[in-house]
C-alpha cells in the first residue's frame, strides 16, 4: 500500500478529512522549506503538496507567482527539490506530492525526473498543465514506479469526461473549486457540494477540494462532504509575511493547527 | 512530399499539442470542433473570404521591388504587401477569422494578448465591427514602447489591461490572457495573436493566415509565370511566415527562409531567437522551441521590435526545422534598423520594424542569388509604430559615433 493509500485509509478509520497544505519548496530558501515540512506534518498536514518553482505559473494567482518568483531568486533549481525531498525522508514518511508545470521536467529529462523522484520518495506529481491528453509521455515511466499522477477535475469537466477520468485516477482527486486561479477568490461551499458529491460517486480514490480555501471554517464547510481539503495561497502569504523571522514555524504551526482542528470532527 | 500536419491529436511531430489545465480543456475541444465544423462549411469561407475582401482589403498588391532589386544587383525581389492591410499588418487576417468563429458559437467577448499592438488593434478593429467586449493584455513595457497602438485599441473600445508580472512583455502578457481566459472561459473567446498556444489555435491560425501565401503564389504566377526560388517572412511566433510558407510547403523547389530576431547577438543574452539559439520545451500549452534556462525557466526575450520580443516560436516551425523544410536565420537589432532606413529610402516604403528583420535577411541574400532568381518576401506590416523605437535607436548610434 503506497503512503497516500494507508493515509487515506488511516484517516477513513478515523472519519477525518485529510488536510493537505501546499507550500513552494525555496520560499523562502530550501532550509527553511525542509523546516516547514516537519512543521507542517506534525501540526496535522496529512499530505503536503510542494511546488517546484516556475517561471512562467500560468494557473496561479499572484500569491503563488510571488512565491515562485521568491524561490527562483534564491536559485532554486529542480534537483534540489528533489534532494530536499530525500532529506525529508530520513526522518518523515509524510506522504508529498510534486506540483508544478510540466517544462523544468521536461528539460530535466522526463525519463531521468520520475528515477530520481522515486528514488527520492516522492509519492505523487500534480501537473497543471499536463492534462490526460498529454500524459502519456510520463506515464509511460510512471508505470514502473509507486508515483501517482494526481488526476485534476474542474467545474467546466463535463458529465461524460469526469466519469472517465474519475474511474482511472490514482491516489487522490485534485477538484478545482472554480473557474480561475489560485488564491482569487473565496470558495463558496455550498455552491459545489453537489458537484463533489457526484464526482465522489463516480471515483475510486479520495477526492480532495482546492483553490479559494483560506480559513478554518472553509475547510470546515469543505470538509464535511470532500475527502480532502487543499490551502495553499493563505498558507503561503504566512510565509511571505513572516519570511527568515523567528515567528514563522510557530505561526504556520498555529494555521495549521487550527485548519486542521476544524475537519476533525 | 505529402505533408498533413497537426495530427488527429494536435501534433506536429513531437512538438504542438495541449498543455493547459483541465478548467480549458473542454473549451480547447469544443473550439477543435467548431472550427473543423466551420473550415468545412462554405458559409463560414465566404462569410470569411467577404470581409478579407471588402473590410480588410484583400488581396494585397504583390510589389516588385525594382529599385531595391537594382541597388542590391541580385535576385528579383518581390513584396507581399500586408503593411497595405486595414490596421497596417497581416495580424487582422487573422483576427477576422477568430472574430466569425467566435460569432459562430455565441461568444459575446473576446479577449487578446499584444505585444507591439499590432494584434491588439486587430482584435479591438473586429470586435468593434461586430459589437463585441474586448480586452487586451499588454505588458506595461510595451505600452511604454507602444503608445500610439494603446490609444487606438481604447479609441475602438477595447479596455487595455496593464501586465506587472514576471518581465512585462509579449509572454507575460499571454500568461495574464490565460490566467482571465480561464477565469471567464464559459462566455469568453480567447483571440491568440499567433501560430502558437494549444491546439488548435497553431491550426487555425495558419489557415486563416495562409491566405497571404496563396494569393502570393497566384500572384508570383500572373507576374513571372513562375514560383518563387525562395519565400522569406520574419518570426516571432510565425504567423506571418506561416502563412507565407504553408502553401509552398508541397512545392519542393521553393526554399522557405525564416527569420528570427538576433536582437543584440545571439551570442548574447539578449535575442529573441527561439530556433536559432534555443532549444525544446513546454510553454503557453504547446511544445516548441524556447529560450530557457539549464533548469528548465524560461529567459528574457530581448528584440528592437516588440512584435518579435518573445521566448517561443510556434510548434509547427519548430517541426519544419527539424524535418529540415524551412530554415531559420537570424538578424540583429542594428542589421533591421539598417534595412528599415533602406527600404524607406530606396522604395518608399516605412516597414515595421518586424518587417525589417525579413528585408536585413533579403538585402544578405539578395546580392548571392543570379538575376534570374525570385525572393518573395512578407513586407508583414507597416513602420508607423515604430516612428518613436526607430529615432530613439537612432538618436543613441549618433551619440555612440560622436
Amino acid at each position: 500500500m503506497s503512503r497516500i493509500e494507508a493515509t487515506f485509509a488511516a484517516l477513513e478509520q478515523r472519519k477525518e478529512t485529510a488536510l493537505i497544505p501546499f507550500i513552494t519548496a525555496g520560499d523562502p530558501s530550501l532550509e527553511t522549506t525542509l523546516e516547514l515540512i516537519h512543521t507542517l506534518s506534525s501540526a496535522g498536514a496529512d499530505v503536503i503538496e510542494l511546488g517546484m518553482p516556475f517561471s512562467d505559473p500560468m494557473a496561479d494567482g499572484p500569491t503563488i507567482q510571488a512565491a515562485s518568483e521568491r524561490s527562483l531568486a534564491v536559485g532554486t533549481t529542480i534537483a534540489q527539490v528533489l534532494q530536499l525531498v530525500t532529506e525529508v525522508r530520513k526522518t518523515n514518511q509524510v506522504p508529498l506530492v510534486l506540483m508544478g508545470y510540466y517544462n523544468p521536467i521536461f528539460h530535466y529529462g522526463t525519463e531521468r525526473f520520475v528515477k530520481d523522484a522515486a528514488a527520492a520518495g516522492v509519492d505523487a506529481l500534480l501537473l497543471v498543465d499536463l492534462p490526460p491528453e498529454e500524459a502519456d509521455e510520463i506515464n509511460q515511466y510512471l508505470v514502473s514506479t509507486e508515483i501517482d499522477l494526481i488526476t485534476l477535475l474542474a467545474p467546466t469537466t463535463p458529465v461524460e469526461r469526469m466519469q472517465r477520468l474519475a474511474a482511472a485516477a490514482k491516489g487522490y482527486i485534485y477538484y478545482v473549486s472554480m473557474t480561475g486561479v489560485t488564491g482569487a477568490q473565496k470558495i463558496a461551499p455550498e455552491d459545489i457540494r453537489a458537484a463533489v458529491v457526484e464526482l465522489k460517486g463516480y471515483a475510486k480514490v479520495p477526492v480532495g477540494v482546492g483553490f479559494g480555501i483560506s480559513t478554518a471554517a472553509d475547510a470546515s464547510a469543505v470538509g464535511a462532504f470532500a475527502d480532502g481539503v487543499v490551502v495553499g495561497s493563505a498558507l503561503v502569504k504566512i510565509i511571505e509575511k513572516y519570511g527568515q523571522s523567528e515567528q514563522l514555524l510557530p505561526e504556520v504551526a498555529k494555521f495549521i493547527v487550527e485548519l486542521k482542528a476544524s475537519i476533525v470532527s | 512530399m505529402n505533408y498533413q500536419y497537426p495530427d488527429a491529436r494536435g501534433h506536429f511531430g513531437e512538438y504542438g499539442g495541449r498543455y493547459v489545465a483541465e478548467t480549458l480543456m473542454p473549451a480547447l475541444l469544443e473550439l477543435e470542433q467548431a472550427y473543423a465544423e466551420a473550415k468545412a462549411d462554405p458559409e463560414f469561407q465566404r462569410e470569411f473570404d467577404y470581409y478579407l475582401r471588402n473590410y480588410v482589403g484583400r488581396p494585397s498588391p504583390l510589389y516588385f521591388a525594382e529599385r531595391l532589386t537594382q541597388e542590391l544587383g541580385g535576385a528579383k525581389i518581390y513584396l507581399k504587401r500586408e503593411d497595405l492591410n486595414h490596421t497596417g499588418a497581416h495580424k487582422v487576417n487573422n483576427t477576422v477569422g477568430q472574430i466569425l468563429l467566435a460569432k459562430r458559437m455565441g461568444k459575446k467577448k473576446v479577449i487578446a494578448e499584444t505585444g507591439a499592438g499590432q494584434h491588439g488593434v486587430a482584435t479591438a478593429t473586429v470586435a468593434a465591427l461586430f459589437g463585441m467586449e474586448c480586452e487586451v493584455f499588454m505588458g506595461k513595457e510595451d505600452i511604454r514602447r507602444q503608445a500610439l497602438n494603446v490609444f487606438r485599441m481604447k479609441l475602438l473600445g477595447a479596455k487595455v489591461i496593464e501586465v506587472t508580472s514576471g518581465t512585462a512583455t509579449l509572454k507575460d502578457a499571454m500568461n495574464d490572457a490565460l490566467r482571465h481566459w480561464v477565469t471567464h472561459v464559459r462566455d469568453t473567446f480567447y483571440v491568440i495573436g499567433t501560430v502558437a498556444g494549444p491546439h488548435p489555435y497553431p491550426e487555425l491560425v495558419r489557415d486563416f493566415q495562409s491566405v497571404i501565401g496563396t494569393e502570393a503564389k497566384q500572384q508570383l504566377q500572373e507576374a513571372e509565370g513562375r514560383l518563387p526560388d525562395v519565400a522569406v517572412a520574419c518570426i516571432g511566433g510565425g504567423s506571418n511566415a506561416m502563412g507565407l510558407f504553408y502553401p509552398f510547403i508541397d512545392d519542393a523547389t521553393v526554399d522557405l527562409l525564416g527569420v528570427e530576431a538576433a536582437g543584440l547577438g545571439v551570442d548574447t543574452d539578449k535575442h529573441a531567437a527561439s530556433i536559432s539559439a534555443g532549444s525544446p520545451g513546454v510553454l503557453h500549452g504547446n511544445k516548441t522551441y524556447l529560450l530557457q534556462d539549464d533548469d528548465g525557466q524560461i529567459q528574457h526575450a530581448h528584440s528592437i521590435s516588440a512584435g518579435l520580443d518573445y521566448p517561443g516560436v510556434g510548434p509547427e516551425h519548430a517541426l519544419l526545422n527539424d524535418i529540415e523544410r524551412a530554415e531559420y536565420v537570424s538578424v540583429t537589432d542594428d542589421e533591421a534598423l539598417d534595412a528599415f532606413q533602406k527600404l524607406t529610402k530606396v522604395e518608399g516604403i516605412i516597414p515595421a520594424l518586424e518587417s525589417a528583420h525579413a528585408i536585413a535577411q533579403v538585402i544578405k541574400l539578395a546580392p548571392t542569388l543570379g538575376k534570374d532568381k525570385i525572393l518573395l518576401v512578407s513586407l508583414s506590416g507597416r513602420g508607423d509604430k515604430d516612428m518613436h523605437t526607430v529615432a530613439d535607436a537612432l538618436e543613441e548610434r549618433l551619440k555612440a559615433q560622436g
